[in-house]
């Protein structure tokens, strides 16, 4: 079994606000393979992003890293580094030319002063040494490589459509060739046509280049037609993971059951909808053990004295399906829905 | 239509408002004007009484319309009026006199305590949190303390116990004006002391400024994607950061202009600097209210042309501005 | 009345739901608080200094040693060119001055809280004719003005100056409450009133303005530190009641009578001293407003401490090399609950 491209390892991370310490990553553990898709998914405030900024070090202040390993393992590296112990210099030649990110909103994520061509020649002289005229006919193929015609390359971003502005972030995240791209949500701002179009010219960059992607969202049914694992997210820690599979067929954690009752499929049976009532706990203060105890159908009191370490499940789609959840599994039945909780049948909804 | 026309039209139209309140203000007010110069000034001939009348529009011939158009040709044609303090010097000729003065000592270390506070701004916004930050109240007092009592005790130290710089003037006494370089010389070394407390007292201001502009626009997502892109630290400061902070850094320069300029000309007078500020001391002492309306006048217009000057500028920087059409 | 957190004029900044459980004064930074401390002084000197004037500020001292006498036992200030206590007059002064800007900052205020709010939620074409009037007198320059505007009044009295710096005060604020209101009126909770059909001015009064009393608190500082530049500038100039002893009138006497080439320095230092110190104050409240508005302007504290470095904006995350406990804790300590 080759080693993975990116190694998380009980890593947490907190931001240290004036009332106290609010721990938005809790010992997480994550591996990424390479030319794989993992995608983490979770709630708003799951710490997904957290996770994933934070394991490149670019979370802003008041956020620490309390501790754990992030060790990434590269074609073009020398050896292993653990992403913690870098310097800056260090962590500035990683940083894109290794690990790229595609941000959520594209809008802001360019600079509104500077036009297209001009941000990413920073991006490529930052890393490559290459000519100025290389650079300029790269940026050109760059532009060729996501679908955009080259006369753009003088444009401003204000001057750009959301499709194609998130196009541009996708060109220069490929600019310098990297191991990993990090996609934070990079569809959610989109509508639904354009955001079709552009998940699929990502798949089709991935085969045709060869780079993991570490695909972060909250639709869970995005992931399951795209993703090769998924790892599922909640209050900071990592609740299952598994492949796409695994996770359809069997979901192993009852906040993963939930997730999936969530949302109607077009194909199948009819069955009954239901959320997941509640909200995600405050992070200031957490409980010991299974932070979804209060939203949990199957919880118990035994459920506080848990470690949320990750153990495997017995699956039929194979080995690597783990879960934080010592008590319930995939066989283990629905609980009955809590009193007074509405449930919308899907009948209902076709009406 | 483009966002440079519209600007032009804006301040076109608050010229025409400052004019039209000039125009008004003596008539408006209580008191009879012109009754109160002559009390001031029994030497004055019958002569000027008319023209003052005329001017300020009291016991007048012709419609309120007419004058106002009368008065409107009067100021394209740059004629304020006769000077009441040196009848019958008109008032343009006292200001041509002084406004090249006002012009040099005033622009110049304005634009030198612009560009300073706005370089140490950049430095202290993207450090912000560092030693930069500790000097911060004294920036404060710095920003409070008025021009011209900052120039009195630079004045006092420097000037009367240090005997470094003059104690005022704008040159040396006996020295006859003209482009040759002992008066020139003079003239340098006489400024130095007015030019050195305007950058002083308005450098801190703008620091300020900068800094809260560049700490907001290092929050921006842009900048989290530059920092991601693993550029180098002086690329994202100066060309992500200070850039796009820069434009609400000149914005906030037009305002403020009105207010730097204002406190650098009562300045003058404690320097007993021959600009516009001893005239307009003068022209308060005694009343002089067609000499008072030029002054504003002027001052207006500069101001006004400065905030042209400054949207010129960032239209040439900002890509947004030149697209910006429409309405709004 | 639904009271959404306190919004800062930049729509990108995300309001800081846990900083409302601790009080106002302990989230003002520092300096804020120094500014605050020395406004109070100032506000206290003002109320009971005229009460504690050892001389009565306008008697002449005719005795020709005690004209421009420097600061003695007597005289804790000195005496002016015709023998009046500077003490007094200081202390006279910055009551006088203090009570002007303060009027000038509540009316001017008023103003532009009127004036912001009916054009942002007016819209329209009143929207364009208050922003027209707003802009206009933002950029024409306040001081000129205002000379020739107190120059043709034959008596500047100090209400007829209070009238006129607000008059030229107000756009200022005017300009921020617009933004900010716009932003507000097309929230949910503000759409959900107008639904139910609640009127125009309650939603204004109980819904609106409470939600941008941070904007409306630093416009009030902001605004009466203005007064206080402007009327000093202008009794310095001559434009003010030179029979009453405000700080303005006083450095106008001072230098009429060439306090500096006399070497009287304590003439003209205690009072423009008086209003560096009053502005400082202002400033460094603001600044505090400023950052409890945007919590941008917030330095890193408590990352910066725990990592032992001052950590710049755009520096890496700081790695902590304390494991964490294994156990929670069941309360947290204030800044921070790790070694």
């Amino acid at each position: 079994m080759t080693e993975p491209v990116l190694e998380i390892k009980d890593f947490s991370v907190a931001y240290r606000t004036p009332s106290g310490d609010v721990r938005a990553a809790s010992s997480v553990n994550l591996d990424l393979y390479a030319g794989e898709v993992v995608g983490l998914v979770g709630e708003s405030g799951s710490g997904k992003s957290t996770l994933a900024y934070g394991a490149c070090r670019l979370l802003r202040a008041p956020a620490v890293i309390t501790g754990g390993k992030v060790t990434y393992r590269g074609r073009r590296t020398a050896g292993p580094m653990d992403i913690m112990r870098l310097g800056p210099a260090e962590l500035r030649r990683l940083r894109w030319r290794e690990i790229a990110i595609v941000f959520q909103s594209a809008m802001n994520a360019l600079n509104p002063v500077l036009n297209v061509r001009d941000q990413i020649l920073d991006v490529i002289h930052a890393h490559l040494r290459i000519s100025r005229d290389e650079a300029r006919e790269k940026a050109g193929s760059l532009l060729d490589l996501v679908g955009i015609p080259r006369s753009r390359l003088r444009s401003y971003p204000h001057e750009l459509s959301g499709g194609m502005r998130q196009r541009v972030m996708i060109a220069m995240a490929l600019a310098t060739d990297p191991e990993i791209v990090i996609m934070d949500e990079p569809t959610t701002a989109l509508d639904v046509v354009v955001q079709r179009d552009i998940l699929a010219q990502i798949v089709e960059l991935k085969e045709r280049l060869g780079f993991s992607i570490l695909f972060i969202t909250h639709d869970l049914s995005l992931l399951l037609e795209l993703a090769d694992r998924i790892a599922v997210m909640y209050a900071g820690q990592v609740l299952e993971v598994g492949t796409a599979q695994q996770l359809h067929h069997a979901p192993a954690h009852p906040y993963t059951k939930g997730l999936l009752n969530s949302f109607p499929s077009l194909r199948g049976a009819r069955r009954d909808l239901a959320g997941i009532p509640g909200s995600p706990p405050d992070l200031h203060d957490p409980p010991p053990g299974c932070p979804f105890l209060p939203r949990c159908g199957y919880g118990t009191s035994a459920c506080t004295g848990i470690d949320m370490s990750l153990a495997p499940v017995a699956s039929p789609d194979g080995p690597g399906h783990v879960t934080a959840c010592p008590f319930v599994g995939p066989d283990t039945p629905d609980p009955p829905p809590p009193a007074g909780h509405p449930t919308v049948t899907e009948t209902e909804l076709a009406t | 239509m483009p966002f440079i026309v519209r600007r032009v039209i804006f301040y076109l139209v608050a010229a025409w408002v400052a004019l039209t309140i000039n125009f008004f203000i003596p008539r408006a007010m209580p008191g009879n004007a012109v009754e109160s110069i002559m009390a001031k000034f029994p030497n004055l001939q019958p002569s000027a009484y008319k023209a003052l009348q005329a001017m300020l529009g009291v016991g007048h011939p012709g419609s309120l319309w007419d004058q106002y158009r009368a008065y409107l040709v009067n100021v394209f044609h740059f004629n304020f009026g006769v000077d009441v303090t040196n009848y019958p010097a008109k008032v343009s000729t006292l200001l041509g006199q002084t406004i090249p003065w006002t012009i040099t000592l005033v622009g110049t270390a304005t634009v030198i305590a612009f560009l300073a506070g706005t370089m140490l701004g950049i430095v202290a916004g993207w450090r912000h949190g560092g030693w930069l930050d500790r000097v911060l109240p004294g920036l404060m007092f710095f920003q409070a303390v008025p021009y011209f009592f900052l120039a009195l005790i630079l004045l006092e130290l420097l000037a009367v116990r240090g005997h470094l710089l003059p104690l005022g003037q704008g040159y040396a006494g006996g020295l006859v004006p003209g482009w040759h370089w002992d008066f020139l010389g003079s003239a340098i070394y006489h400024s130095l002391l007015p030019a050195f407390t305007i950058v002083i007292a308005s450098v801190a201001g703008w620091m300020l400024q900068m800094r809260n502009v560049m700490i907001t626009t290092i929050g921006e997502d842009y900048m989290l994607a530059a920092q991601a892109k693993g550029l180098s630290g002086r690329r994202v400061m100066f060309s992500y950061a200070a850039r796009n902070a820069l434009l609400p850094q000149l914005q906030g320069f037009g305002l403020a202009v009105g207010f730097v300029v204002s406190g650098a000309i009562v300045m003058e007078i404690v320097f007993s600097y021959p600009g516009i500020g001893l005239l307009l001391l003068n022209a308060v002492t005694s009343n002089d209210f067609p000499l008072m309306q030029a002054i504003f006048l002027v001052i207006t217009f500069a101001v006004l042309l400065a905030n042209v000057i400054v949207d010129v500028i960032i239209v040439a920087i900002d890509p947004r501005a030149r697209a910006r059409e429409g309405a709004r | 009345m639904t009271v959404a957190l306190p919004v800062s004029t930049d729509p990108a900044v995300v309001p800081e739901e846990h900083q409302q459980r601790r009080g106002l004064w302990q989230r003002l930074p520092t300096r804020a608080k120094v500014g605050a401390i020395m406004l109070g002084a100032c506000i206290l000197a003002a109320i009971i200094g005229p009460l504690l004037t050892p001389y009565d500020p306008a008697f002449q001292n005719p005795s020709p040693g005690l004209s421009l006498h420097p600061p003695d036992a007597a005289h804790l200030l000195g005496t002016t060119q015709s023998g009046q206590d500077v003490f007094s007059q200081l202390l006279v002064g910055i009551r006088l001055t203090l009570e002007l800007a303060l009027s000038v900052g509540i009316v001017a205020t008023v103003l532009s809280v009127l004036v912001g709010v009916a054009a942002a939620y007016l819209g329209g074409v009143w929207d364009e004719v208050l922003s027209l009037a707003t802009n206009v007198f933002l950029v024409i320059p306040a001081l000129p003005l205002l000379i020739i505007l107190l120059g043709y009044l034959p008596q500047k009295g100090q209400a007829a100056t209070v009238l006129v710096l607000a008059g030229l005060g107000w756009p200022w604020g005017a300009r921020l409450i617009r933004a900010q209101t716009m932003a507000i009126r097309n929230r949910d909770f503000v759409a959900a009133s107008r639904e139910t059909g609640e009127r125009t001015w309650r939603i204004l009064a109980f819904e609106i303005v409470p939600n941008e009393v941070s904007l409306i608190a630093a416009s009030f500082v902001n605004t009466v530190l203005y007064a206080i530049g402007a009327s000093v500038a202008l009794a310095f100039i001559g434009l003010a009641d030179l029979t009453s002893w405000s700080l303005g009138t006083m450095l106008y006497w001072a230098q009429s009578q060439q306090a500096l080439q006399i070497g009287a320095w304590w003439w003209f230092v205690p009072p423009g001293l008086a209003v560096a110190l009053m502005g400082t104050s202002l400033v460094l409240l603001n600044s505090g407003i400023d950052e409890l508005g945007n919590p941008r302007l917030r330095d890193a504290g408590g990352a910066s401490a725990a990592a032992w470095q001052h950590l710049r904006p755009t520096d890496p995350t700081p790695v902590l090399d304390a494991a964490p406990p294994r156990r929670w804790r069941t309360a947290p300590r204030p800044g921070g609950d790790l070694p």
